[in-house]
């Protein structure tokens, strides 16, 4: 896990100190890159973000790091994990600020929550909540059952659909919390604020 | 690093916070952080921010920052500092204006009012700015409705005459709070021991409680009080132990 080269993309959205925070408390020694060629190269790549869709593929787009981390993900098998917008990322599409499409790396689609679908609950939706898990196997093992992370987000992704090991929230209505399909995974919470459990997670995900 | 017991009171550094008490125990024992600089008179921003830095090193939770923000540019200083949320007190007064424009800039959730509160000599609860050194015009209950309006995500009321006695929380502010208040209440000065936390959070107009008592440093008093809400069916969120990583 030391000698991993592991890229934090850096495109000028996210907290990206506190994500190398968690990653240098595990011990590890990540490198933070704006550049499509480092990423290329990258062992493990890890995607942060908080924002807005729209915005943030566009920059990705227009610095070429959508396709290194397309290709390096998808032609050599490189594990990627997106953090709350950085999830969103990974799908299909994406609503925020108009219809744009995302990395692909996953099929679902990112939307908001509606009215309908929160009822009294408020966005977006902030704090501690706990999430149900399919299997307490590879980026789940060793968390308790129905562990709490910290979430805070406004759009979600709905969990139908994927093929992998997923972790699912309720917050008016059931999405996507977490999920492991081969080498590609993703947190719409912030592991790297999630105390213990989000470390434990994080360390799951660079083994 | 300020004691607020007994008045403030300077007991050293963030060193000598990390040298003298297991401030990495405190981090796993917490559901946010809340970090202010409560230097009176100029402040050094870029001090306060390396401090920040290193304190936050250990700490994975949520964390909120202020003291003397004054400014977007400010307020960024501190985000990328390490703190998620911003803390405003003196703008909510005197300056509107900058509020919404944090908001746009930066979202609604990212943004705590405080409020310090202290009962003045005729018993009526009176706002202060400026790190409680000037009075605010208007009352209490004015306030809270006209900030109900303000794009904030939570709201954080100190008492400043509970604030460092250790003597509990002064749950008669909350009267104060309309009846169409919508925003989070965390309520802040005078816990010193479990049952305080747990009054406080047992009060429905409460969503957090907060606290910077010593009793928190000495031992592993907070660890213990937080087991003790979770054993007491408290609804905190739960996690791990720090060992198990």
């Amino acid at each position: 896990m030391k000698n991993k080269n592991i890229i934090v993309v850096d495109y000028g959205m996210g907290n990206i100190w506190s994500v190398l925070n968690a990653l240098r408390y595990l011990g590890t020694a990540p490198q933070v890159s704006n550049d499509p060629d480092q990423v290329r190269k990258a062992d493990t790549i890890i995607l942060p973000g908080v924002g807005s869709f729209r915005k943030a593929m566009e920059t990705l787009r227009s610095s070429g790091l959508d396709q290194a981390m397309i290709e390096a993900v998808k032609a050599r098998g490189v594990k990627i994990l997106g953090i709350c917008l950085g999830m969103q990322l990974l799908g299909s599409h994406g609503t925020e600020d108009g219809e744009i499409d995302g990395l692909g790396l996953i099929q679902n689609k990112v939307d908001k929550f509606t009215e309908k679908e929160l009822g009294k609950n408020k966005i977006p939706h902030i704090g501690f909540n706990s999430v149900s898990l399919s299997d307490k196997k590879g980026l789940f093992q060793n968390l308790p059952d129905n562990p709490d992370f910290y979430f805070v987000h406004s759009y979600r992704l709905p969990p139908e659909g994927l093929a992998g090991r997923t972790a699912i929230c309720s917050y008016g209505i059931d999405f996507l919390a977490a999920f492991e399909v081969n080498n590609i995974c993703g947190t719409q919470f912030h592991p790297e604020k999630s105390q213990t459990n989000g470390l434990i997670l994080l360390k799951n995900f660079l083994l | 690093m300020l004691s607020r017991n007994f008045r403030l009171q300077k007991v050293g550094d963030l060193r000598w916070l990390q040298k003298n008490y297991n401030f990495s125990s405190v981090a796993f024992s917490i559901d946010e952080l809340i970090v202010l600089d409560v230097t009176r008179g100029e402040k050094d921003i870029a001090l306060f921010c390396d401090h920040l830095k290193s304190l936050t090193e250990g700490c994975f939770v949520p964390i909120a920052a202020g003291g003397g923000v004054r400014s977007i540019e400010h307020a960024k200083t501190l985000l990328r500092s390490g703190a998620d949320k911003v803390v405003i007190n003196t703008p909510l007064f005197n300056n509107p204006e900058l509020i919404n424009d944090l908001a746009e800039e930066f979202g609604q959730q990212c943004l705590v009012a405080s409020l310090d509160i202290k009962l003045n000599d005729d018993k009526k609860y009176q706002l202060w700015m400026e790190n409680g050194t000037k009075p605010v015009p208007g009352n209490l209950s004015s306030w809270l409705e006209k900030i109900n309006g303000y794009p904030v995500g939570e709201i954080y009321l100190n008492s400043i005459d509970q604030d460092g006695t250790g003597q509990g929380f002064d749950l008669n502010m909350l009267d104060y709070i309309p009846e169409s208040f919508s925003i989070p209440v965390i309520i802040a000065g005078g816990a010193g021991k479990y049952q305080h936390l747990a009054e406080g959070l047992s009060d429905t107009r409460v969503d957090a409680v907060s606290t910077a008592h010593l009793f928190n440093f000495v031992g592993d008093g907070l660890k213990k009080a937080r087991q003790g809400l979770v054993k007491d069916n408290f609804k905190l969120a739960e996690w791990m132990n720090e060992k198990m990583l």
